[in-house]
């Protein structure tokens, strides 16, 4: 049986080590040139630090992925830097370019371990250079070594605003402030949810708490009015829940609001998605065991709805098993009820999370008209609202991809990645209808940009 | 509800149909099964293009120009449309040979064509590769954003009081002592005496349903667009033979059509093909080596209905009084769409129109003998 795994995250790490303890030999490709996925990403070799310095909390965990990666790598048919940009489902083949490459690869199961990237909404000053997601101001730092900016501001919400502040702040960089969209007292209802992976919520309590020890200055409900400068970042300005105009000088923000899964091969593999009301993100169909209606074709990880590292680590196990069982293998019936049992235990928390730090849909809404909305287009917020408009002279645009095709906005090198969530708040809100009715952007091929070449190299 | 007129399809073709009909007076209500413009209409190339095309399209061609050049004033929107000259070139004698025989064929339509020797095309472009040999020049050619003009001729239509309504699945259509019934899936009734079939690929299946079956096939051509460069090809570019097509537009996008994707019309649903795309490419490089490097960011195609002999039907039913048929363009309505309206509003209201049909009718496919089934 040929299996091909994409990901080298958590998640495409285990489903892998199941794979290949049942004598399997998939094929794995990721983007990156090491395992690890996001969270547990490895610096360039030059740059080698140690586990605890990089990871913190998680060093033991991010150690012993990266063992299991490195010892799965001789025994699999591993292919990094390598981008699948399409998916033919009927056919079941993979297209893939790495470098001047092209090939095409064959598989009766494939398993999507394609994770995540963060949420963000448009800030007037948010094109500004020095101003990053979360994600990349944390990459800056654990791939790089080197943070995004000496004076920085963290903005957003969710536990990787904290976690991110968090790891700057102790590698030694000035954290200017925190401002978390979230008012405290909606993080504190939540709480008794998150209780119930206990330990994963005192770390989230740690980070916070050692901020406020160290002198961090920190707004909760506020809302973000802009990230000032001409040339580069020099301030951000926020109001606090009483309505008061706050200002600090800075001259780098991360900014995210919360992850939104990486899902493109999924839709282009034709699984249906649905709008998941309490992540606020489309998310593609799978039952427990990363099952999917589109068969052959399997999800685990952050890319089949955000559940985090640990939860991706579990499904990544999850769906191989279900790729052996459909095959008629034989499989260890402990184990899967061991690791149905523990996710079914990550699900209460998850959800108490999402509570914790929901999507600020005012904001998303309320982008100022002359505020850039997607970047890749130069497309302001204002622009997008005149193709809904009555008097728009092609027609009112009344769902997303109508929307993107009359204003452009979405139709750049990132697809729209980037200013769909936004989008699809400021046409809900203007049209009195909600984001799920107005749908999402379709994924279309290649899921990343590929050179024109004249003669491909295979 | 009950009308003078029911156009079945709301892709170019039909909402310039119910554009002109509205206008001459006409109640037109229009069903669509998705949004105006939501299938080839609004996915194609763009390419508004003359030169090349078979000589009984000719005269429709250059009636649609003529709108085309007043598309502002007639919809609110010209809905991108730039006359940036369409090059036609050659990659061989062959080929060389094809461009100059077409010479005359414009001549006899009037059509503007300029042919361009070995000496002079890489003087006059010399971003083209070296596998080019000689280039026909069509000045009044162009391009359009497809995504801009089905919508706006849809928003023109209403304007001028036609009922077009969107999400409207047709499922039956039949003909009584009344006239026309179409059935939605809502089950909502819509009656006129007179009946337009311009449902695309889809219009086989309506042909059918009045005895005329025809061979119809998808067609699905595959398109590709880059990240934007600096502008610098500026007429819109074919080949003889047709395996690559490209034009920039002026925020700097490339857009590359060749070979075909996939489809399957009962869904409907179509993807670009990774092979087809890789192959298009390659010519592409081959004709604008410059391309070299440049990033595809996005792939798509569409469903177009094609006919054996590559030309649409046009014209009135063989079988049923009152029945208009205009589907099938066979990968290049896009520019046709304007004319198209007003060709079938004259057929419907003046029962004549100014172009010669007899090329497109549908008893072309009819079988000897029967009337009615489709050639083997
Ligand atoms: C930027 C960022 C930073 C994060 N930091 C933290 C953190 O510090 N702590 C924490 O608890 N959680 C963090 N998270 C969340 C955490 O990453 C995830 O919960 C976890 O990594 C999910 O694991 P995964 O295996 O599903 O996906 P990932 O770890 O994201 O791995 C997905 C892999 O798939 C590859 N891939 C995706 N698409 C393709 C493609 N088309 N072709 C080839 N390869 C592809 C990617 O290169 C990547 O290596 C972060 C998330 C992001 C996006
Ligand atoms: C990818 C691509 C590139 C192309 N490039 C060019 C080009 O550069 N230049 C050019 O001139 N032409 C081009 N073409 C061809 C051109 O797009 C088509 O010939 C033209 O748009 C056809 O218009 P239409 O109105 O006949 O069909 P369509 O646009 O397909 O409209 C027919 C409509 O009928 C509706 N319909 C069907 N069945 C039903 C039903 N039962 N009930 C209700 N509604 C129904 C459909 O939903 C559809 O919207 C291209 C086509 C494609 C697909």
């Amino acid at each position: 049986m040929k299996v091909a795994v994409v990901g080298a995250g958590p998640a495409g790490i285990r489903a892998v080590e199941v794979l290949v303890a049942a004598g399997l030999r998939p094929v794995w490709i990721d983007e990156a040139a090491e395992g690890g996925g996001r969270i547990y990403q490895r610096p360039p070799a030059p740059l080698k630090r140690d586990a605890k310095a990089l990871y913190g909390f998680e060093a033991g965990r991010a150690t012993s992925l990266h063992a299991a990666f490195d010892a799965l790598r001789p025994q699999v048919d591993w292919r990094p830097e390598t981008l699948v940009w399409h998916i033919r489902p009927g056919a079941k083949q993979l297209h893939t370019q790495s470098g001047p490459r092209r090939d095409q690869v064959e598989y009766d199961a494939a398993i999507l371990c394609t994770g995540a990237m963060d949420r963000v909404v448009p800030l007037p000053g948010w094109t500004l250079p020095g101003v990053t997601t979360l994600g990349g101001a944390q990459i800056a730092l654990k791939a790089q070594g080197c943070g995004i900016g000496r004076r920085v501001v963290f903005a957003g919400t969710g536990p990787l605003l904290w976690l991110v502040a968090y790891q700057y702040a102790k590698a030694g960089a000035e954290v200017a402030a925190v401002l978390d969209t979230t008012p405290f007292a909606t993080k504190l209802a939540a709480s008794p949810g998150m209780l119930r992976d206990a330990a994963t919520f005192a770390k989230g309590i740690y980070y916070i708490g050692w901020l406020r020890a160290h002198g961090v200055r920190i707004a909760e409900g506020v809302t973000p009015i802009g990230i000032e400068g001409e040339a580069g970042v020099s301030g951000i300005a926020w109001r606090d829940p009483g309505g008061r105009e706050q200002r600090v000088d800075c001259d780098a923000v991360g900014m995210g609001w919360g992850l939104k899964p990486e899902a493109q091969l999924a839709d282009l593999a034709g699984i249906p998605f649905r709008h998941d009301p309490l992540q606020w993100n489309w998310v593609p169909e799978r039952d427990v065991a990363g099952r999917t209606a589109i068969a052959g074709h399997y999800l685990a990880g952050d890319g089949a709805g955000i559940g985090g590292a640990a939860v991706a680590e579990l499904a990544g196990a999850r769906a191989a098993l279900a790729v052996l069982e459909d095959a008629g293998r034989m499989v260890d019936a402990a184990q899967l009820s061991r690791l149905d049992a523990a996710l079914a235990r990550q699900q209460g928390f998850r959800a108490a999370l999402d509570r914790a730090f929901p999507f600020p849909r005012a904001l998303a809404a309320g982008v100022a008209d002359e505020t850039i909305l997607c970047r890749c287009e130069g497309l302001r917020a204002g622009e997008l609202r005149a193709a809904l408009a009555a008097d728009h002279a092609p027609g009112p645009a009344s769902e997303l991809n109508r929307a993107k095709a009359f204003s452009r906005a979405g139709m750049g090198r990132c697809q729209g990645r980037v200013c769909g969530t936004a989008a699809a708040e400021i046409m809900a809100a203007a049209l009195g209808s909600t984001p799920e009715a107005i749908g999402r952007l379709r994924g279309q091929p290649p899921v990343k940009p590929i050179p024109l070449v004249a003669e491909p190299v295979a | 509800m009950k009308a003078d007129v029911l156009v079945l399809g709301g892709g170019g073709a039909g909402c310039s149909a119910a554009l002109h009909l509205a206008q001459r007076g006409a109640r037109v209500v229009l069903l669509e099964r998705g949004l105006v413009g939501g299938q080839a209409s609004g996915v194609n190339y763009g390419g508004v293009r003359q030169q090349g095309r078979h000589p009984a399209e000719l005269p429709i061609a250059r009636r649609s120009r003529e709108i085309w050049g007043r598309m502002k004033a007639l919809v609110g929107t010209d809905a991108e449309f730039t006359v940036t000259g369409h090059l036609k070139l050659a990659r061989n004698e062959a080929e060389e040979a094809d461009l100059v025989a077409y010479l005359d064929t414009a001549k006899e339509y009037r059509l503007p064509l300029r042919f361009i020797g070995r000496n002079s095309i890489h003087r006059e472009y010399p971003w083209l590769g070296p596998a080019v040999v000689a280039g026909s020049f069509a000045p009044e050619d162009g391009a359009a954003n497809p995504r801009l003009l089905a919508p706006a001729l849809a928003r023109a239509a209403r304007e001028a009081g036609a009922v077009l309504l969107e999400n409207t699945k047709v499922v039956s259509q039949t003909r009584d002592v009344d006239g026309f019934l179409l059935v939605s899936e809502a089950g909502d009734e819509f009656r006129a005496p007179v009946l337009l079939n311009m449902a695309g690929f889809w219009g086989g299946a309506v042909a059918e349903a009045f005895g005329e079956p025809v061979p119809v096939s998808p067609l699905s051509p595959n398109m590709m667009v880059t990240e934007p460069v600096p502008y610098f090809i500026e007429p819109n570019l074919g080949v003889v033979g047709g395996n690559v097509y490209l034009r920039q537009i002026p925020r700097g996008n490339i857009i590359v059509g060749g070979g075909d994707g996939e489809s399957d019309p009962a869904t409907p649903w179509s993807r670009p093909l990774a092979e087809v795309s890789i192959e298009a490419m390659g010519h592409a490089v081959r004709l604008v080596p410059s391309l070299a490097g440049v990033q595809v960011i996005r792939s798509w195609t569409g469903i177009d209905g094609e006919m054996p002999d590559r030309i649409p039907v046009i014209g009135p039913s063989g079988t049923t009084p009152g029945l208009f048929h205009a589907f099938g363009f066979s990968g290049h309505g896009f520019q046709l769409g304007p004319a198209i309206g007003a060709i079938m509003t004259e057929l419907v209201l003046d029962g004549r129109a100014d172009v010669p049909l007899e090329a497109f009718a549908i008893s072309r496919f009819a079988g000897p003998g029967d009337g009615g089934g489709a050639k083997a």
